[in-house]
């Protein structure tokens, strides 16, 4: 059984949701990351998304873009992702780790060459925000040979025909886009997204964990009510752009105390 | 060298019904914008079969923005470079100065008729966000118009006349604060108000169907060219010649020649400070193919797959991608793509001014200086086209200031 997969039975086994944290590799600065995915996990979280540093980070909502711009001053591309994912699996075996970016990195290092890295360095599933179905046969069938999930977006704009099909395609879990918009944006609406959850739970058994708009305890509770998980990402990067010159110890422990305050909610 | 594989016929045939041209195109967008996406490839697919729907943007073509426009035979010119006949496609004279109003005329159309109200672009150089601006007065719609902060530094004049015209113009803080950013921007925007709102890309790049629809809208310059040159000359053209940033000018030249064998044809792109110094905007001619604004295509980024900044005299061409037609033209070797840097295109400028009283665009001006290149090593019974996209006045105070002149307060 896959890392996510374990993760996620276990929770289930006794009735609690996901916890996934998004931080930006390398934001503020490449020494924080490892330290603060650690830090993260003490504090609660099941599973980390990571997000990879690009250039043009499209679906992204003026915090996380930030953090994307953060890292890239240290100019943290895919491969230095890799090494710190790599560095983070010394001390953690159990924890899985996604991966969230964009296809041209990717593109850049090659399918294959990407999987095999990926794979050694210990990432259990990579979400690409660019690639959607259509497009990313190619790229899913090489981290499978790995056993690496592919993790797919479904939005409040996907058909029900359409999210049909795009679960047939997924592995590890499903991650449900809270709201139209880019990451972080404030027009959340909790009752839309339980009847929207509900309906995918028809279509699939894979665990479903909701995202985008996330901002506090009571959010994540509320929106994982009928989810199997929440994930919390511009509220982390922002306090990674307020911190980014505190001490490493300090952005870490505040940081990492807003995913303890949601995990105390989420039970 | 075409690839003998494939026909001429199936190259201008693209792209699939996924919006590949070859390994090129398709739809690398994030999921909440599919459905929008389907929405236009559909309405687009129909009213594209609809012969009302052809006579309503012919109709607007012919007296709003004034075409056909003409086929010119710079002969002075000609004379002057000892080679072949140069003929100026003469997108300058269309209404706002340039080629781009053939495709905002188009998608405002499809904007009218998706009852969306709220329009949206992104502008480089300004002529996009004014045709865009244009179409939205005349239609009654909103008006966005999102541009990196250094452009609205660079390109004063049209900012002040897009908010003449009602729109909105939008700084984008991100990144480079240029076209790419400012795309990234209107994306980050059509994704959130995707109900109400129609998305005008103005070039023909992006994700399917917005490659197709820009490149038909824009085709009408290359069927308008090829008539034209039948009745003028008597035959087609050896050879055309246009510039290519985002590459819809380029593409709407090319693609109704594509099957006619004998024509050659040249896409210039931004040389910047030279080829060899990396700092231009030339994807076709130093580039990768990558993923980028919902596309597969060439592209300037680094060994990360970053995409990297351009430079050019030119804010219309300083895009580190290209249309996904023109990658697809250029590995199949139907079309053959070559670099201008900046200062062979102020020369161009200077003398299409001087010697034939018309000021190009600083981004047609990059088309004129390979145009005189490529004529002298031709003959004077062979001729080319070469597609004057835009006029330059929009330019004068960037050329002004490179003179050391100040011209602000002189009318």
């Amino acid at each position: 059984m896959s890392r996510i997969a374990q993760v996620m039975a276990d929770l289930k086994a006794s009735n609690r949701k996901a916890l996934v944290p998004y931080i930006v590799a390398g934001d503020p600065t490449p020494s924080h990351t490892v330290a603060l995915m650690h830090g993260l996990v003490e504090a609660g979280a099941d599973i980390i998304e990571l997000g990879v540093p690009f250039s043009d980070p499209m679906a992204e909502g003026p915090s996380i873009a930030r953090g994307h711009e953060r890292a890239l001053e240290y100019r943290v591309g895919l491969r230095h992702v890799l090494d710190m994912v790599t560095e983070f699996r010394t001390n953690d075996s159990k924890t899985p780790v996604v991966l969230m970016g964009y296809a041209n990195p990717i593109e850049r290092m090659g399918y294959d060459v990407f999987s095999e890295r990926a794979y050694v360095a210990g990432i259990d599933g990579v979400l690409t925000v660019d690639l959607p179905p259509e497009e990313s046969g190619a790229l899913a069938e090489t981290l499978q040979d790995r056993g690496i999930d592919t993790i797919f977006l479904v939005s409040p704009t996907t058909s029900d025909q359409r999210a049909k099909e795009i679960v047939k395609n997924a592995s590890g879990y499903i991650y449900y886009v809270s709201l139209k918009g880019v990451t972080g944006a404030a027009n959340l609406d909790v009752d839309e997204v339980s009847e929207r959850i509900n309906l995918l739970r028809s279509y699939t058994d894979l665990p479903l964990c909701v995202g985008f708009g996330i901002k506090d305890a009571e959010s994540a509770k509320a929106v994982s009510s009928a989810a199997d998980g929440a994930v919390v990402g511009s509220v982390l990067v922002n306090a990674c752009g307020e911190l980014a010159h505190a001490p490493v110890s300090e952005l870490v422990s505040q940081v990492s105390a807003i995913i303890g305050d949601m995990r105390s909610a989420l039970g | 060298m075409i690839n003998k594989d494939l026909s001429l016929k199936a190259i201008a045939s693209a792209p699939d019904a996924l919006g590949r041209f070859g390994p090129y195109g398709g739809r690398f967008v994030s999921e909440t914008l599919i459905a929008a996406l389907d929405e236009l490839r559909d309405t687009y697919e129909k009213l594209s079969n609809d012969a009302a729907f052809w006579a309503e943007f012919d109709q607007d073509l012919a007296h709003y923005v004034g075409r056909p426009s003409p086929l010119y035979h710079a002969k002075r010119w000609s004379d002057e470079v000892g080679g072949a006949q140069i003929y100026l496609k003469r997108e300058d004279l269309n209404h706002t100065g340039a080629h781009k109003v053939n495709n905002t005329i188009g998608q405002a159309l499809l904007a009218k008729h998706m009852g969306k109200p709220r329009i949206i672009a992104e502008t480089g150089a300004g002529q996009h966000g004014v045709a865009s601006a244009t179409v939205a007065a005349r239609l009654g719609l909103e008006c966005h118009v999102f541009m990196g902060a250094e452009d609205i530094k660079r390109q004063a004049l049209n900012v002040y006349r897009m908010k003449l015209l009602g729109a909105n113009v939008v700084s984008v803080e991100s990144g480079s604060k240029t076209l790419k950013d400012a795309m990234n921007e209107a994306m980050r925007d059509w994704v959130t108000n995707v109900d109400n709102t129609y998305y005008i890309i103005g070039t023909a790049a992006g994700p399917h169907p917005y490659p197709k629809l820009v490149r038909d809208f824009q085709s009408v310059i290359g069927r308008e060219a090829r008539r034209q040159s039948l009745e003028q000359i008597g035959r087609l053209p050896d050879a055309l010649v246009a510039c290519v940033g985002g590459g819809s000018n380029a593409i709407g030249l090319f693609h109704p020649f594509i099957e006619d064998e004998g024509v050659e044809m040249y896409g210039v792109e931004a040389g910047g400070d030279g080829l060899e110094t990396g700092r231009h905007a030339a994807p076709l001619s130093d580039g990768i193919p990558g993923v980028l604004h919902g596309n597969r295509t060439y592209l300037m980024e680094d060994e990360d797959g970053q995409i990297i900044e351009t430079h050019s005299v030119s804010a219309g061409l300083d895009y580190p991608g290209v249309g996904p037609e023109h990658s697809w033209l250029k590995d199949v070797g139907r079309a053959k793509y070559v670099a201008i840097n900046d200062d062979e295109a102020m020369a161009g400028f200077r003398k299409l001014t001087r010697i034939e009283g018309i000021m190009p665009a600083l981004e047609s001006a990059h088309a004129i200086a390979y145009a005189e290149k490529l004529a002298k090593t031709m003959t004077p019974d062979q001729n080319i086209v070469v597609n004057l996209s835009g006029r330059g006045d929009k330019d004068i105070l960037t050329v002004a200031a490179m003179d050391g002149i100040s011209v602000e307060g002189q009318s």
